[in-house]
């Protein structure tokens, strides 16, 4: 009896220790983000359900835009276009949306996540058939991108409709639960997880690894790349739609998110050189990032304290997580 | 259709590849006369010498910037600090005009900081081996932090770009020559001079091209990086105190629009991302082709969003046709 | 022709040209069902080119391809796998960040099969939710071989896979081709060793500058006939030189070793290597795969740093940090992997002169004139073929190879590592770069020679010690050192029998070999101390 429990608790434990082994980084973001929840109760008493879902629509648009760039980075690639992408799907969707049906909106949305497509692929293609590398591509393509959002609408404007906005404004069953969190799962499990078990969604893997082994093995590194920008593209399209959704507005000049999606994704535990680490990292690391700016905010530090603050834990992050690696390398 | 006619025309493709594989600086110059005359035909009599001043004191901060962009894109790097680097010198600087220092102490001020960001970034690069993308981009926030620290604390004294700075920045001798060339020209020789020249500029390329190889013979590359982003900190904030007199502003985020441009620069001018290949004379021409093109796109009436477009799209061509004839097979 | 309707794969004519360069003129491969088929050529021969044309790599400029009578053309490699030839290279092909089940999918491999084929390579109780990442190179190898059987390919084409994999595995390895061949499946077997193409080949095809100059059935004896076809000369030249070079025996015994290491241990493989490196002496060292030798020469170069023991150099306790400090005491390496050397974009001559200026006082102006000098000299002594000059990444495997080792020469040799130096090079350049090593050794340098090819002692050594389980386990003169004895060395067997000549012996002592995997006591006793 004990015996047995012992071995089955050995065999659990068995299943579970590489499991967090190769998690352990995303394991760690949690607690620290827990130790931070708790830490902002502790400062701020009144902080409760309102704060939890004013966060959750607040990280919304860059945990999508971290996710955006995790697909693209775990393929071996970067995304320099996607804030522009972002400014350009949203004021698109702004500016088809203004008064119109609630009906329409829905065309204007699948229309919307189409273009998101279309874009992230014309992305791919060009890398894939001018070889020119990912870096210099996309961020050419972010001057073409924030140019065709310009050329839409010139100032901030248009509408969004009535559902899309309560789609992740207010909560969902209990008012702990916003309903930008649950928006945010949904969109991210409903693609992710039948591409991730896929062999396309390894082959993406496979070619952010190692691109050799990849060609050799048979896989189409080309198509395997456009599908993982066309991805990428997709999840901008949805960050766009995001911040036309909670911002009831499409502003044509794009935020800080290419950059800010970048370090999400490094502080998430994806590598930038490709082949390794998920979608769940990044979107802790955003939601951590803002839990910090509105800790700042509550002690009353100047909110430009944020950006060094937000530099130096991406300093900070890096150096001993790089540090670590040497070691273990040299171990 | 004939063999020899397929055989004249590879000659042809060839005789094209290994110009500009060997020789990038020509057909670089040939697209910059080509805009050139393109602007003479859509605006005729506006290609005088004032112009070409004009012209030039717009291209020397995007130069010296896209200087940054090359040095460390040598190494297979990248510095995306050099704008809020660039905007902190300049704003820096300007805070001190009423101070006892003049604006000679904030001029120190400034390119001591700008040193110690840099000192930071390679640091971090070179010792701790962060990728130098996410590196100076972390770097740019925390510059960027600090400059609005720096400007709550200093908005009661007042500021103002220095005049000598706006000398520099924004005259021209004789309606031909601008006064930033004065500092220009000998930072372009320096820089030409140390990558083809001296041992530095070898081990750049040589860590670029091939770390480990650059290490099994004794490369120290700490050392080299953390000497690299030094300098190009050092050359961005020269490159802000020039924008600051150019346009004579101060602000944190006065440098931001040139920290793409300044990448593009550097990439049209035929240094790869990469590492291991590429020079500063062809940056050079390259942002004059940038400041060319903007200008034309002026001329022609075209609208911000439009000339944005047509600035990417010519990143990729240019880009894509170096990857065309350097690339192997 | 009946002939041309039996053969399962037949290239003819096939032709591809670099710009100016000529990698392939005419050349054919007629591959029978069944058989096991080399393919052999010197570097530069159009080896590689075929391969990556028949791999769907490179498009042939002209030529045809048929396999089971039907023509084909291949844009990618996986377009060849599907018409049925699928290749494993040296490098393996798993993705390692993925575990092998996914690499598996990755493929679409039946998981039986495989499993089948890992245990006959002597893997079964691999773990297959393991990352690739975690596997030894070796394993890897093996795994990418299971897998590629597993899928039972028209034509399994294996490009120098065999390539320092550890000997008991080559065995297997050859073992199990040996086993598949037969059936209506055929493998392309490329390698430089002629010792396993004798083994397990049928036929081989023979390519000398972009042609295919002959087509041999294997038999005892035909190495001989490879090599000349290869060469396209008489191999006299080669032999006439093992009796010039060996003879001198230590002759500088009473100075003071260049280095010194004592007890040095590193890692998990490295436990107690002692040994001595004398002035004027080439000393080789013979290991199987994994002994420990890269991490001695690691330790050497300065790249890792011993967990125990002492090293001395000229006497002296050294204690490298990095390389630098390695070479500043005149230990310089050269490596085996080219492409851990060489600045591929740069010229040869700043790869040649990268070494001067590394430290931080050359970082200033360079003499130029002086540099040319050096250059120039070091180009000429390796007899660099610099004809095509601009990038190194154009020079042929060997002319790299030669750049390599002309960046030490250029500055002059005290004492040379070099790991396995002629590993995948053309019999032409090795011949020079033993040339080299022995003219510097008998100038008075010091070099140390870890080599995967045992006949290279007897050319170029004075003496060699052997690894073992990470123990420098013995010693073996020139003269001694004939290729039985080093494999039995290096198994670190001390049965007194004689070994037969070739494959017969590499068989025979696989089996004692791997049980040995703990050494226990004093080498050979043939070892003189």
């Amino acid at each position: 009896m004990t015996a047995a429990s012992v071995v089955a608790r050995r065999r659990a434990l068995d299943a579970v220790a590489p499991w967090a082994r190769r998690n352990g980084w995303t394991l760690g973001l949690v607690g620290f983000l827990g130790l931070l929840l708790v830490y902002t109760k502790l400062i701020q008493p009144s902080y409760d359900s309102s704060g939890i879902q004013g966060l959750a629509i607040g990280v919304l648009p860059l945990a999508l835009a971290a996710v955006a760039q995790a697909v693209v980075v775990m393929s071996g690639g970067i995304d320099l276009s996607i804030g522009s992408m972002m400014a350009f799907t949203s004021v698109v969707c702004a500016t088809m949306m203004k008064g119109q049906s609630q009906e329409f909106a829905v065309v204007v949305v699948l229309g919307v996540l189409v273009l998101g497509i279309v874009l992230g692929a014309v992305n791919g293609a060009l890398v894939v058939l001018t070889k020119v590398p990912d870096i210099v591509v996309t961020l050419a393509m972010s001057f073409v991108w924030a140019g065709c959002a310009l050329l839409v609408r010139a100032a901030p404007g248009g509408a969004a409709a009535e559902w899309l906005r309560n789609l992740v404004l207010g909560s969902f069953i209990s008012e702990w639960i916003p309903k930008s969190a649950i928006v945010l799962i949904v969109i991210v499990a409903v693609i992710w997880i039948p591409v991730s078990r896929s062999r396309m969604g390894l082959s993406i893997y496979a070619i952010g690894s190692n691109r050799l082994a990849a060609f050799r093995s048979g896989i189409p590194v080309g198509r395997t790349k456009l599908f993982a920008y066309a991805l990428t593209g997709l999840y901008a399209a949805l960050a766009g739609l995001s911040l036309t959704a909670s911002t009831g507005i499409g502003t044509p000049v794009p935020g800080p998110y290419t950059l800010m999606s970048v370090a999400a994704v490094v502080l998430g535990g994806v590598s930038l050189a490709g082949g390794r680490g998920g979608l769940f990292g990044p979107i802790v690391a955003v939601v951590v990032l803002q839990v910090i700016r509105t800790d700042m905010t509550f002690l009353s530090i100047d909110s430009n304290y944020a950006y060094v603050a937000q530099g130096l834990i991406l300093v900070g992050v890096l150096m001993v997580g790089s540090f670590a690696l040497m070691r273990r390398s040299r171990a | 259709m004939t063999a020899a006619v397929r055989a004249n025309r590879w000659l042809d493709a060839a005789a094209w590849r290994n110009l500009f594989r060997d020789r990038p600086l020509i057909p670089l110059t040939g697209l910059l006369l080509l805009l050139v005359i393109t602007i003479q035909i859509a605006d005729p009599g506006i290609v005088t010498l004032p112009w070409w001043g004009v012209i030039m004191r717009a291209s020397v901060p995007l130069a010296i910037l896209a200087g940054c962009q090359t040095l460390t894109m040598l190494t297979g790097g990248i510095d995306l600090s050099v704008a809020t680097v660039a905007s902190m010198a300049g704003f820096v600087t300007a805070t001190f005009v009423n101070s006892p220092g003049g604006w000679v102490q904030g001029m120190a001020v400034a390119l001591a900081a700008a040193a110690l960001a840099g000192l930071v970034t390679g640091i971090g690069v070179g010792v701790f081996r962060v990728h130098p993308l996410i590196m100076t981009l972390a770097m740019s926030f925390v510059v960027l932090g600090f400059s609005n620290v720096w400007q709550l604390q200093m908005v009661q004294t007042g500021a103002g770009v220095p005049s000598q700075l706006r000398w520099v920045g924004s005259n021209l001798l004789l309606d031909v020559i601008p006064y930033s060339f004065l500092v220009f020209v000998p930072l372009t020789l320096l820089i030409l001079l140390g990558l083809r020249r001296t041992g530095y500029g070898r081990l750049l390329f040589a860590i670029g091209d091939n770390p480990i190889a650059a290490r099994l013979s004794g490369v120290r590359s700490p050392q080299i990086l953390i000497v690299l982003y030094v300098i190009s900190a050092v050359l961005a904030a020269i490159a802000g105190l020039i924008i600051s007199g150019f346009t004579n502003t101060a602000s944190v985020s006065l440098a931001d629009t040139y920290l793409l441009p300044s990448v593009a620069a550097a990439v049209i001018g035929g240094t790869s991302i990469m590492g291991g290949r590429g020079g500063f004379a062809g940056t050079i021409v390259g942002a004059l082709i940038l400041t060319v093109l903007t200008a034309l796109l002026t001329v022609l009436g075209l609208p911000e969003p439009t000339r944005q477009i047509v600035f990417g799209s010519i990143i990729v061509v240019v880009a894509a046709a170096y990857t065309r004839v350097t690339g192997e097979s | 022709m009946t002939v041309t309707a039996d053969l399962l794969l037949e290239a003819t004519g096939v032709s591809k040209t670099y710009g100016a360069v000529v990698a392939l003129k005419s050349a054919s491969l007629a591959v029978r069902p069944g058989e096991v088929h080399a393919l052999v050529g010197a570097n530069g021969a159009g080896k590689s080119t075929f391969v990556k044309i028949l791999t769907g790599v490179v498009h042939p400029d002209a030529g045809r391809i048929v396999v089971r009578g039907r023509e084909r053309t291949a844009h990618s490699p996986a377009e060849a796998r599907r018409g049925g030839l699928i290749s494993v290279y040296q490098e393996p092909s798993l993705i390692p960040d993925l575990d092998i089940r996914a690499n598996l999918r990755l493929t679409e491999t039946p998981r039986e099969p495989f499993r089948h084929w890992l245990g006959e390579l002597g893997l079964r109780d691999l773990d297959l939710s393991t990352l690739a990442r975690r596997l030894p190179l070796a394993s890897l190898r093996i795994i990418d071989l299971a897998r590629a059987l597993a899928i039972e390919p028209d034509v399994l084409m294996l490009d120098e896979m065999t390539a320092a994999l550890p000997a008991n595995l080559t065995e297997r390895v050859l073992d199990v081709l040996g086993r598949v061949r037969g059936g209506d499946r055929s493998v392309i077997f490329i390698s430089h060793r002629l010792i396993e193409i004798a083994a397990v080949c049928d036929r081989a095809t023979v390519l000398r500058e972009g042609e295919t100059v002959g087509v041999v059935d294997v038999t005892a004896g035909t190495e001989e006939r490879i090599v000349e076809l290869m060469l396209g000369q008489s191999v006299e030249a080669l032999s006439a030189r093992t009796a010039a070079v060996a003879g001198p025996e230590s002759r500088a015994r009473a100075a003071t070793p260049r280095i010194s290491a004592r007890s040095l241990s590193s890692g998990t493989r490295l436990n107690d290597a002692s040994f001595d490196l004398y002035p004027g002496e080439v000393l080789g060292v013979v290991a199987l795969e994994g002994q420990g030798q890269d991490e001695l020469f690691d330790i050497l170069a300065g790249s890792e740093r011993p967990r125990g023991g002492e090293l001395l150099v000229d006497g002296k306790p050294a204690n490298f940090r990095h390389p630098a400090d390695a070479i500043r005491v005149g230990l310089v390496y050269v490596a085996a992997d080219r492409a851990e050397a060489l600045l591929m974009q740069r010229s040869i001559r700043e790869n040649i002169a990268l070494p001067f200026s590394s430290r931080l006082r050359h970082w200033g102006l360079i003499d130029l004139g002086r540099e040319r000098e050096k250059v120039d000299g070091a180009v000429a002594t390796l007899q660099i073929d610099a004809r095509a000059g601009g990038e190194v990444r154009r020079l042929s495997g060997g002319n790299q190879q030669k750049v390599t080792i002309a960046r030490w020469v250029a500055g002059g040799v005290r004492t040379m590592l070099c790991f396995d130096p002629t590993r995948g090079i053309d019999i032409r350049t090795k011949t020079q770069i033993y040339r080299l090593l022995r003219d510097m050794a008998d100038a008075g340098a010091a070099i140390l020679l870890y080599t995967s090819e045992l006949k290279e002692v007897q050319l170029v050594c004075d003496r060699a010690i052997v690894i073992f389980g990470g123990r420098v386990v013995g010693e073996v003169s020139a003269a001694e050192g004939d290729e039985p004895t080093l494999l039995r060395a290096a198994y670190n067997l001390r049965s007194e029998s004689a070994v037969p000549e070739g494959v017969a012996a590499m068989l025979a002592s696989t089996s004692s070999g791997a049980d040995a995997s703990t050494p226990a006591g004093p080498g050979p006793s043939e070892v003189p101390q």
